[in-house]
């Protein structure tokens, strides 16, 4: 287990390290810079800004002293914010993106197996069709189309929840919980159903009821386990996808977290920014998926045995 | 296992609770109307709250509620009010201004506020390392392009003066009417120099001295919370001399940069005002709900810029043609919900007195003849050209709307292209396009913000316009003038030198929208879009 651990730890360095260079050149590559502007900009003012932010550097000299930072474990400062560093927005937006995402996570695992069970005990069944139908409607529902049809309805007509914010008014964040975890419960309600009903059909679960044990306990206790091993997979990608990919969310209800910061940051052309943002998200992917496969392998028998020879 | 499970249902329970409490009580704008706590919609997160390095209006909301300079205007009337400095005298050539800083201008740490605060403010902003963007806001002053350029080292040349703890004397190169203004744009605030240089150089823009906490400021509120894009907080100041006067004890900004939700939450009782609202909506308030949304005129131009460098678009004739097929009242009818300004020029009409001149008007017939003289009768022939915008719904219909008219009326075929906002900058800057949209905010009221730009070489004509007799008006004439009845009509023949030559076509003058608690008073719509926060108070009419 520990060798497997530490291959897939290796493995990541080169990975990372791709993601930091091709970065680099590709946000220096794209057209306009941080301090284009509609005033026009003396040469001496536009000089003097280079200067400040060390772009008058060749490249090359730009990306030694960027990885000598980095390796210290600094992002370096935020050319749109200036007087922030990286590291500070980065640390200000994850917890607020973290807990958004778990709550999300949340929302999408209790929803998601729980009808996705319930639909596999039934296939072909209205019990199947039913959460089913919900599970397609989720993930063709993008979230731009969900959020603010959840604020019309629950906001605006029903005045039960406020229509943005978070952590300035009671509720604020059971919308965009709701919103962003509504297209991964759709999904793990059909990883969930589909891993169920291969389960299901399974000999060994013939022996539990032949057994004599009852029904619930023959779900619970020997299908589920069995059952849900693409789900345990699926969670480790979906993490990493919430952290990354709530930006949408974010802005429509007005979070302040790390999705809005790495959207804003490609648009203003803020360097490190950019980069900070996308070695730290792809540092996590890296690490959740590494996470995933642990748990996979002591889900699955099977894979245990691989990995310990 | 179990109690894991119990507490995530402990958790959703506990958050719909937390739901069903919230519908019972005030909101959050009745509770701020109560509590003198003003929730205002400021459009994008500030960059940066120092005043130099600043360039946005959302920064200028908050600046000006942090900072004073040496004088104020009157929201009302935008006539200029003594600030910090509690009287001036101008010399009789409109050339040396004398003002006389107030005794009781405090620092929010107690220091007075002196004319030195000033001369070393000038000074930072002046000093090329800074790199700041608005340090030409100060040209005005004798040298201190000079300075700012590197042309001379020595600040002591540039025409700014301590004469005593009090008295700051300010020498112009030319009289600048609008120079007074100009003490109310953050460019020429004060800063405390004491707390800067604590934080590292002076010339550092990534100095910590701006943060909260660290902030050192003279204005009627003082910095007391700033959480990146949810919001900044600051609480009225009690060492700011006027603070009597000061009716809030609170303002939050929150940064709303997408409209539709900002919307949402003015509706849902989140914020008192907002800094824009979506252009389909407006029928919809307009017609249901008057008392809160405002439409105001403002200083601010849409046009579209021509690259006068490149055929066919070189022959005057064409520009001509192009202009005058433009049905600006159809498209404000169609597209803008007619709640903007047909333009038929750059300077948007009642600056300070000045009403630009109307030189062309809307004709299909002579815009077809003036293409056949050019050599497309019927538009036979003419090149394919491109519009570029940076990309923005409403631009996008622009250009969708004035492409159809061009087909229609000139039979020619053009091309839309949008790119992104950087993009775009780069292409303008480098004159790498056929045709492009700008829009135009002033700096301060008066003509000369908006037709400085043509002067030849000028960092913001990206036209390739240029006009000896133009510049001659612009650079010599017009600056010399001491009455504005005569520097008026100087701008006048400007801008119809500039309309003849067409090297943009004029296309509307902006209107501000925001939606607007009736709570909220003493904050009239004016042309600059601003406040003066000590006149600002809400007050519930039931």
């Amino acid at each position: 287990m520990w060798r497997f651990i530490g291959f897939r730890t290796l493995q990541a360095i080169p990975v990372i390290f791709a993601v930091i260079t091709i970065t680099f050149f590709l946000v220096r590559a794209a057209p306009g810079g941080p301090f284009s502007s509609e005033k026009a900009v003396s040469e001496q003012v536009k000089a003097a800004l280079e200067a400040q932010f060390q772009l008058d550097l060749p490249p090359h000299e730009q990306y030694l002293a960027y990885l000598t930072d980095l390796i210290k474990g600094d992002f370096g400062p935020s050319f749109n914010f200036p007087g922030r560093s990286v590291n500070e927005l980065i640390f200000q937006g994850l917890p607020v993106t973290a807990e958004l995402g778990f709550y999300a996570l949340l929302i999408a695992v209790v929803v998601g197996t729980l009808s996705g069970v319930i639909a596999s005990l039934k296939p072909n069944s209205l019990q199947d069709y039913i959460p089913m139908s919900f599970a397609m409607v989720g993930i063709c529902m993008p979230s731009f189309l969900l959020g603010p049809t959840l604020v019309l309805v629950f906001s605006i007509w029903l005045g039960w929840l406020p229509v943005s914010g978070w952590g300035s008014i009671p509720g604020d964040k059971i919308l965009p919980s709701i919103t962003l975890g509504a297209m991964y419960a759709a999904y793990i309600a059909r990883l969930s159903r589909a891993g169920m009903l291969e389960v299901l059909s399974q000999d060994y679960l013939r022996t539990a009821r032949a057994k004599g044990l009852p029904e619930y306990k023959v779900i619970i206790k020997h299908a589920l386990r069995g059952g849900l091993i693409p789900v345990v997979a699926f969670l480790g990608p979906a993490f990493a996808g919430l952290l990354s990919g709530s930006f949408v969310v974010e802005t429509v209800f007005q979070v302040p977290g790390l999705g809005r910061f790495y959207i804003q940051a490609a648009f203003n052309r803020d360097y490190t920014m950019i980069l900070g943002t996308t070695v730290f998200l792809a540092t996590l992917i890296v690490l959740f998926n590494l996470l995933s496969d642990v748990l996979a392998a002591w889900l699955n028998p099977r894979l245990r045995y691989q990995f310990r020879k | 296992m179990k109690t894991t499970r119990r507490n995530c249902l402990i958790i959703l329970f506990g958050l719909l609770l937390s739901a069903c409490g919230g519908g019972s009580s005030l909101s959050r704008v009745d509770q701020g109307t109560i509590d003198g706590v003003l929730h205002f919609g400021n459009g994008t997160e500030p960059q940066t709250i120092d005043p130099h390095i600043a360039t946005g209006v959302p920064e200028h909301h908050v600046i000006t509620a942090l900072f004073e300079g040496l004088a104020t205007k009157n929201p009302y009337t935008l006539e200029s009010e003594p600030g910090v400095a509690e009287s001036w005298d101008i010399s009789e050539d409109g050339k040396t201004y004398i003002f006389h800083i107030r005794p009781n201008a405090r620092w929010s740490n107690g220091d007075a506020v002196t004319a030195e605060d000033f001369r070393w403010s000038w000074e930072r902003i002046l000093t090329p390392e800074l790199a700041s963007e608005y340090s030409y806001m100060l040209y005005p002053i004798a040298n201190a392009e000079n300075f700012n350029k590197g042309r001379i080292p020595d600040f002591n040349q540039v025409g700014v003066k301590v004469l005593d703890q009090l008295t700051l004397e300010v020498q112009l190169r030319a009289p600048t009417p609008y120079f007074l203004q100009l003490m109310d744009h953050y460019s020429t605030f004060p800063v405390h120099r004491a707390t800067i240089e604590a934080f590292g150089s002076y010339t550092d823009q990534l100095s910590q001295w701006s943060r909260e906490g660290n902030i050192v400021s003279n204005g009627p509120f003082q910095l007391a919370e700033w959480r990146i894009n949810s919001h900044i907080r600051v609480e009225k100041s009690m060492s700011y001399w006027d603070t009597d006067s000061v009716k809030l004890n609170s303002i939050i900004f929150y940064p709303t940069d997408n409209l539709i939700t900002e919307e949402r939450m003015f509706r849902d009782g989140l914020i008192h005002r907002t800094e824009d609202v979506p252009l389909d909506k407006v029928p919809v308030y307009l017609e249901e709900d008057p008392d809160t949304i405002v439409i105001a005129p403002y200083l601010s131009s849409y046009y579209y810029m021509i690259n006068t460098t490149k055929p066919p678009l070189d022959d005057l004739r064409v520009r001509r043609a192009l202009s005058m097929s433009v049905d600006r009242d159809l498209l404000n009818e169609t597209v803008l919900e007619n709640i903007m300004v047909p333009a038929y020029f750059l300077t948007p009409p009642g600056t300070v007195g000045y009403e630009p001149p109307v030189t062309f008007a809307y004709d299909p017939e002579q815009a077809r003849a003036l293409l056949a003289e050019a050599g497309y009768p019927n538009g036979e022939g003419f090149p394919y050209f491109e519009i570029l915008y940076n990309t923005q719904e409403n631009h996008r219909r622009i250009a969708v709307a004035i492409q159809e008219m061009w087909r229609e009326t000139l039979n020619i075929d053009v091309g839309i292209v949008n790119q992104e906002w950087q993009v775009y900058l780069e292409s303008v800057g480098n004159i790498n396009y056929d045709v492009a949209r700008r829009g135009w905010v002033g700096d301060y009221v008066d003509p000369n913000t908006y037709l400085d730009m043509f002067i030849t070489g000028g960092g913001n004509n990206n036209t390739g316009f240029s006009n000896a007799r133009y510049d001659e008006i612009m650079l010599n004439e017009a600056p010399l003038k001491l009455n504005n009845e005569e520097r008026f009509a100087l701008y006048t023949e400007a801008e119809t030198i500039l309309m003849d030559n067409m090297p943009i076509i004029p296309i509307y003058i902006y209107q501000t929208k925001n939606l607007k608690n009736p709570d909220m008073k003493g904050a009239p719509s004016n042309i600059m879009d601003h406040y003066n926060w000590k006149y600002v108070y809400l007050e519930s009419d039931q």
